[in-house]
């Protein structure tokens, strides 16, 4: 796998050669791994399974603590996932564990959209890890990892096949995550019956093209135990946080009437073996796996998406930044362009406003005319009326005038005339 | 029953939209120090950890730069007892004071106990040989963003390699003459401009010809000079993670420079055979500290912190080259002034290496 990849690259151009006394870098594993302890450990699981089949118990017994999980109704609308961390410390590692559980997996009526949620937050933990990956001041070696390094899948235990729902999720997921199916409330199953349940589950599994997480067998000091429990999969377990009195010990135990279930007794149940797998013999490489395989497949895809590529058509290899370049060239240019548009209807719509006003002043100039020159003609009238009358005024002064001169003359003439009377009856006295 | 399922729906919704980080659901659900009431067997983490570290094997580079005739070669081949410098493997090799500088490096892969490393020394010759050394650090500045450049590279790929191929030069050990004075101009010219992008290790250079008063003098000036050109050499006080760091660190930070002799030669003293040089005044003994402070070199470098070297080399140079080259990228792109680099020359011949 990945070693003899290396060893192939470190042997390309380097020559081995050996040392004439102790030099002390054997201290290196011991650093490395000071190093991580120090830090601590990330490892998130994801539970997924119907409600009530067990997950909650399952967590607690594996990792001997009491998480606190409320049982979850039958009745939810739609698959929820449920994230809590917990730090647990072991000696002197700390292990920051983060259990996600499916809240309402296959309680719906229709369950069609029962996997997209999961596959969704799987995607959504991929991404802001790649965001992280891509800022420009970024800060991984403190960064919280979140993206699910096992996904435990339960499968209830009917015995007799996997359901369609278990199918499809499965399916849909074994891209993104490492699956590792387990039958959960094994007690309630036979031994033949779980040989055979077993065997079904595998070749279903097989018949599908279902991926799921394989042990690996090329490191020799594990080898020969994961080749053995990959023969056992799917594990079928049994959770317990009660204990029972066997004999002298307190043990993890289911009691019935019937008889004692002990989880950690491997003829009773696989417990043990899940134990040793995910934690005690593979936890790191389901971390590399995870980081390695399924992360790295979903950031070619997303990246792809996005339209970055490693070589241009003419083949010529096209470095990230290069196309980053471009693709920003681009939205600038775009961005430019709607700016451009915007600025054009902008300008469109203040001359239209404009001539809309312009008109709107022309009539108001109009009317203003208009009513100017009704105006002026009353005014014209007027005058013209105010002549007339003076005119009319004036004759009729004249005439006053001049009948009042007629009457004087008149007058002065009757008295000139009384007066020669006067005279002249006068004289004649 | 009621109360608790209502309680429960409004935790549920609360994290209905899947958050990326988990910072805002983990405010409800961190329970810190939660305890275990039996043996899970977390801590086999550590030896699975070991196990594949030890398959994978490790890279490390270490760059020599100093003046000719001060004992780099000789210094590497003795801090790796093997003949892993430049000089050992191109045989007829006729000592020629060359023109520029130019690096070479040399790859040979060592194991111990198990635990296989691929060792690359890079020698400097003509560093400060010639009679204008002016800007005699711009070859090595470049080569060392280079190693960045194509680190980053490979990085930034669609599709990229399972592990990278590290090529970055984790430590620089820096000759010093021992001259007994303070530092030279070439010296504080060369360790200021590097001091920004890989970690330098200064050592003062074939210290048997200082009495031990001499040496310490000699390195007190030293250190003092260091301090006053505002020269950041490894382990340096910002990248101290916690208390117990800082006190380790300190302490190595009082012996700084490293006085050091190199040899491949083996004498008889007192019945045993060590590493020595013989003079006719007496055989120094290499490895004991009484004598020279190789052993603490030794230490240092290979036996607590070498792990540490390449961490702080990949997360901090590295970081710092990488958020630089981005954020140039896109001043360019952008058709603003380019930032002003600390780098020395550095901008256009990264640019052109570039695209």
């Amino acid at each position: 796998m990945a070693s003899s990849d290396v060893v192939r690259q470190m042997d390309k151009n380097a020559r081995p050669l050996a040392l004439s006394g102790h030099v002390g870098f054997d201290s290196l594993p011991d650093q490395l791994v000071n190093k991580s302890t120090s830090q601590g450990f990330c490892f998130n699981i994801l539970c997924i399974g119907e409600t009530g089949i067990g997950k909650s118990t399952l967590m607690d017994t594996l990792f001997n603590t009491n998480f606190e999980n409320f049982e979850s109704s039958h009745f939810e609308p739609k698959v929820k996932l449920r994230a809590q961390t917990y730090d647990l410390q072991e000696s002197n590692v700390r292990l920051k564990l983060t259990v996600v559980n499916t809240v309402g997996f296959g309680d719906q009526m229709n369950k069609q959209e029962s996997y997209q949620h999961i596959v969704d937050y799987i995607d959504t933990q991929f991404e802001s890890y790649l965001q992280e990956e891509l800022k420009i001041k970024r800060s991984l070696h403190n960064y919280h990892d979140s993206r699910i390094h096992a996904c435990l899948y339960f499968i209830a235990p009917s015995g007799h096949s996997l359901k369609s729902l278990d199918l499809v999720t499965m399916k849909k997921l074994d891209s993104k995550v490492n699956i590792i199916p387990v039958i959960a409330k094994a007690d309630t199953i036979s031994k033949s019956e779980l040989h055979k349940f077993k065997i079904k589950i595998m070749s279903e599994l097989v018949s599908n093209g279902v991926q799921i997480y394989q042990f690996p067998i090329d490191d020799e000091s594990v080898a020969k135990i994961n080749t053995a429990m990959n023969g056992h999969l799917p594990f079928a377990v049994v959770g317990s946080t009660e204990e029972v009195n066997i004999g002298t010990k307190m043990v993890k135990a289911r009691q019935y009437p019937w008889g004692v279930v002990q989880v950690e007794n491997e003829s009773h149940c696989d417990f043990v073996k899940l134990r040793e797998m995910l934690i005690c013999v593979n936890m790191e490489d389901l971390r590399e796996q995870t980081h390695s395989r399924h992360y790295e497949l979903y950031r070619r895809c997303k990246l792809e998406e996005m339209g970055f590529r490693d070589t241009d058509p003419e083949s010529k290899p096209v470095s990230l930044q290069q196309t980053y370049e471009e693709k920003r060239q681009e939205f600038l240019g775009e961005l430019q362009r709607r700016e451009e548009e915007m600025r054009q209807t902008f300008v469109q719509r203040v001359k239209e406003k404009e001539s809309e006003l312009k008109d709107a002043e022309r009539e108001l100039q109009g009317k203003f005319e208009q009513l100017k020159r009704m105006h002026a003609e009353e005014k014209s009238k007027l005058e013209e009326k105010r002549r007339s009358l003076e005119e009319d005024m004036s004759v009729f002064s004249k005439r006053r005038a001049a009948s009042e001169l007629l009457q004087a003359q008149t007058f002065n003439t009757s008295s000139n005339n009384k007066k020669d009377k006067d005279r002249k009856n006068s004289g004649f006295m | 029953m009621e109360e608790e399922m209502e309680v429960m729906e409004e935790r549920v919704v609360e994290i209905e939209h899947p958050l990326p980080c988990l910072s805002e659901s983990d405010t409800q659900g961190i329970i810190k120090g939660r305890d275990l009431f039996g043996y899970v067997g977390i801590e086999a983490v550590l030896d699975q950890m070991r196990r594949k570290t030890m398959k994978a094997g490790f890279e490390f580079n270490i760059m020599v730069v100093g003046q000719s005739g001060l004992g780099k070669s000789t210094l590497v081949n003795t801090l790796f007892k093997s003949k892993v410098s430049r000089k050992s493997c191109t045989p007829n090799y006729e000592e020629k004071i060359s023109k520029t500088v130019h690096l070479q490096s040399v790859s040979h892969i060592i194991e111990e106990k198990g635990v296989k490393m691929k060792l690359t020394v890079i020698d400097t010759p003509g560093f400060g040989d010639q009679i204008n050394n002016e800007n005699c650090w711009e070859p090595i500045v470049k080569y060392v963003n280079e190693q960045y450049e194509k680190y980053l590279k490979e990085e930034l790929n669609v599709n990229r390699k399972r592990r990278i191929p590290d090529t970055r030069v984790h430590c620089c050990v820096y000759f010093l003459p021992a001259t007994g004075h303070w530092l030279r101009p070439i010296d504080v010219e060369f360790m200021r401009r590097l001091g920004k992008i890989v970690s330098i290790v200064p050592v003062i250079a074939k210290a048997d010809t200082l009495t031990l008063e001499e040496r310490l003098e000699f390195k007190q000036r030293i250190r003092q000079d260091l301090q006053a050109n505002g020269i950041r050499v490894y382990p340096q006080k910002e990248y101290d993670e916690d208390a117990e760091d800082r006190i380790l660190n300190d302490k190595i930070r009082e012996n700084i420079p490293f006085a050091v002799v190199g040899t491949d030669k083996e004498h008889q003293v007192n019945g045993n055979k060590v590493l020595g040089r013989k003079t006719k005044w007496g055989i120094i003994e290499v490895e004991n500290v009484a004598h020279c402070e190789f052993a603490l070199l030794r230490d240092l470098l290979i036996r607590s912190h070498l792990q540490d070297l390449k961490d702080v080399t990949h997360d901090i140079h590295y970081e710092t080259y990488r958020v630089k080259r981005l954020n140039e990228s896109n001043a360019n792109g952008l058709a603003l002034s380019p930032l002003t680099l600390e780098n020395g020359t550095l901008e256009k011949s990264d640019a052109e290496s570039h695209l």
